[in-house]
């Protein structure tokens, strides 16, 4: 089976696919991602399956080696990123040849990068998913040292670029009532949606921290509820008043109040927040949330008609008549 | 239906979710209602809901929005609802007793006396009350596998600490308003640490990953420490020296 050696790793490199939903009754959460639309531009830019495993990179990244010629594609957060120091574009799949070494560094936006291979990281499951999820005790962060198996290259397509929207800089998520946003005064609701926060550097997969510059916001009996079912994109208002936005490794019940939750559809957005970004937050009404679902889903079935070659200079290519110019995948979706 | 309180009730929890609470405070009838209800709600096998789950005294589905309209299945959850009495309906079957062999105490669980004196007993009596009173598993939830274990008697009604204990480990048995909770992994917690198990409530890599079933009784006797560590040296598959006997 084909490896990558793992030179050098950031130190919070994990393994992560779409998580393991469905075990919230056995007090899992679905863990994966936490940005399942960049897995799902990584599998695009591939051509394969998005049920397989990639490296998401929090933060920083890693140095890694190949012992033989492999396909890989970079999303999500944009980070620094070079083979043998020649400068990757970002949203786009390469080719790496064997003894060529791959180097990502930090984000320049945003908070989760992903790097996926083809053929997946085929590591073993457990529980029906390769996700890391690191609260529950299920798996390890990728390390220095590691050989990580990748799985049989199934897909095609190579220097292919994705056009993405800017997810990564923070913005206003739309927000539905969760089964507590009554208990907060229509007064409190007003000034949480009137209210800029900034994306506290206290972070990470189960949760974003948001910090703001009046007092936090308070329901009635905030402290004695009743603890209920949690699910990714509730808001919980912690007993000082703070904010806190769950993402997938989040507890799947917890006692203090929700004051709404994000759709899905703008939950990437919200885990991308880098440190320091700014979210506003906006209640909207079942329709137009719907719609916002509808949509997202078109989005994401739409992907894999998406990427488009890349416009190389010619200059750059050395050997240009083994190109074989109109291979590949061609969109006419160009946008 | 014995409705109680403007309860069972059913809110919406997101886009993508629904939830209906039978009380607003764990209740014993509350609490069976719930599980009853879940597994009729399992049994009906709906279409467009994808998962279902339980808390102490309430039952959340998570469901498609696009498949499935939101008004639909609240009608269709409140003909459920209307059918039967849920107050009243049993403990699920196939119920376990299990002996979870704990040291109660010492520097293995350091904050027993803090919670004695908060339930104004000795240590004496707290370990005596704690380690014979069988506690049935109210819900799993927080952590996988993880045990919400009631209810102790009123005295136990303590609230949870103010600052976080900054971790205990897991096997920790601790305790707050009434109930007992077994972590299944190293967690910050406000609950008191009272004892210490090598049981583990989560094995992922096991064939039966999450060994306890709401509705379960526990029993947690006492040990010594020394039995502790031969119990660990011995255990293989994380049962922790435990017995278990099926009683319903």
């Amino acid at each position: 089976m084909r490896q990558m050696s793992v030179l050098r790793a950031g130190p919070a490199i994990t393994v992560q696919d779409a998580g393991r939903p469905g075990m919230l009754v056995q007090g899992l959460s679905r863990g994966g991602a936490a940005d399942p639309v960049a897995l799902a531009e990584g599998a695009a830019l591939l051509g394969q399956s998005r049920d397989l495993a990639a490296l998401e990179l929090a933060g920083f990244g890693g140095v890694f080696g190949f012992a033989e010629s492999t396909r890989l594609a970079l999303t999500g957060a944009p980070m620094r990123a070079d083979i043998d120091g020649k400068a990757l574009t970002w949203n786009a799949s390469h080719q790496i040849e064997p003894g060529q070494i791959l180097t990502v560094g930090g984000c320049e936006a945003g908070a989760y990068g992903y790097l996926h291979l083809a053929g997946g990281v085929a590591t073993d499951p457990v529980l029906g998913s390769r996700s890391a999820h690191l609260v529950a005790g299920i798996g390890a962060p990728v390390r220095a040292g590691d050989n990580l198996p990748i799985g049989p290259d199934a897909g095609q397509g190579q220097n292919l670029v994705l056009d993405v929207e800017d997810r990564f800089s923070g913005g206003t998520a739309r927000v539905v009532h969760s089964a507590q946003t009554a208990l907060f005064p229509a007064a409190e609701r007003e000034r949480f949606e009137a209210t800029e926060f900034t994306r506290d550097d206290r972070a990470n997969r189960m949760g974003v921290r948001l910090t703001l510059a009046g007092k936090g916001f308070a329901a009635d009996r905030q402290l004695s509820i009743l603890s209920e079912v949690i699910v990714p994109g509730d808001i919980q208002v912690t007993g000082d008043g703070t904010p806190f936005v769950l993402l997938p490794e989040c507890q799947t019940t917890g006692g203090y109040p929700r004051i709404g939750t994000v759709i899905p559809a703008d939950l990437p957005m919200v885990a991308q927040a880098g440190p320091g970004a700014r979210l506003r937050f906006r209640f909207v009404g079942y329709d137009e949330a719907i719609e916002a679902e509808r949509r997202h889903r078109a989005m994401l079935r739409d992907l894999p008609r998406r990427p488009r070659p890349a416009i190389r200079d010619p200059r750059e290519i050395q050997d240009l008549l083994s190109y074989r110019l109109i291979d590949g995948m061609i969109s006419a979706y160009d946008t | 239906m014995a409705a109680e309180g403007g309860f069972p009730a059913i809110r919406s929890m997101g886009l993508t979710g629904l939830l209906v609470s039978f009380a607003d405070r764990l209740s014993e009838p509350a609490n069976r209602a719930a599980l009853a209800y879940r597994a009729a709600v399992e049994g009906e096998n709906w279409p467009g809901v994808e998962e279902t789950s339980t808390s102490l005294a309430s039952v959340f589905l998570r469901f498609d929005p696009l498949s499935m309209a939101p008004g639909d299945l609240r009608a269709r959850l409140d003909a459920l609802l209307a059918s039967r009495d849920w107050f009243s309906a049993p403990l699920p079957s196939n119920r376990r007793r299990w002996r979870i062999p704990t040291v109660y105490g010492t520097d293995l669980a350091p904050q027993l006396g803090e919670a004695a004196e908060a339930a104004g007993i000795s240590i004496g009596e707290a370990v005596s009350e704690l380690s014979t009173t069988a506690v049935r598993v109210l819900t799993i939830g927080f952590a996988p596998g993880q045990p919400y274990l009631g209810e102790l008697s009123p005295r136990w009604d303590i609230p949870r600490q103010v600052a976080l204990t900054r971790r205990v480990p897991e096997g920790a048995l601790v305790v707050a308003i009434r109930q007992l909770i077994l972590f299944s992994a190293a967690t910050p917690t406000g609950w008191r640490h009272i004892g210490q198990t090598a049981f583990r409530a989560f094995r992922p890599e096991s064939a039966d990953p999450f060994p306890l079933r709401p509705g379960d009784e526990l029993l947690f006797p006492a040990i010594e420490p020394g039995e502790l560590a031969a119990i660990r040296a011995a255990d293989t598959h994380g049962d922790g020296g435990a017995s278990v006997e099926v009683i319903a």
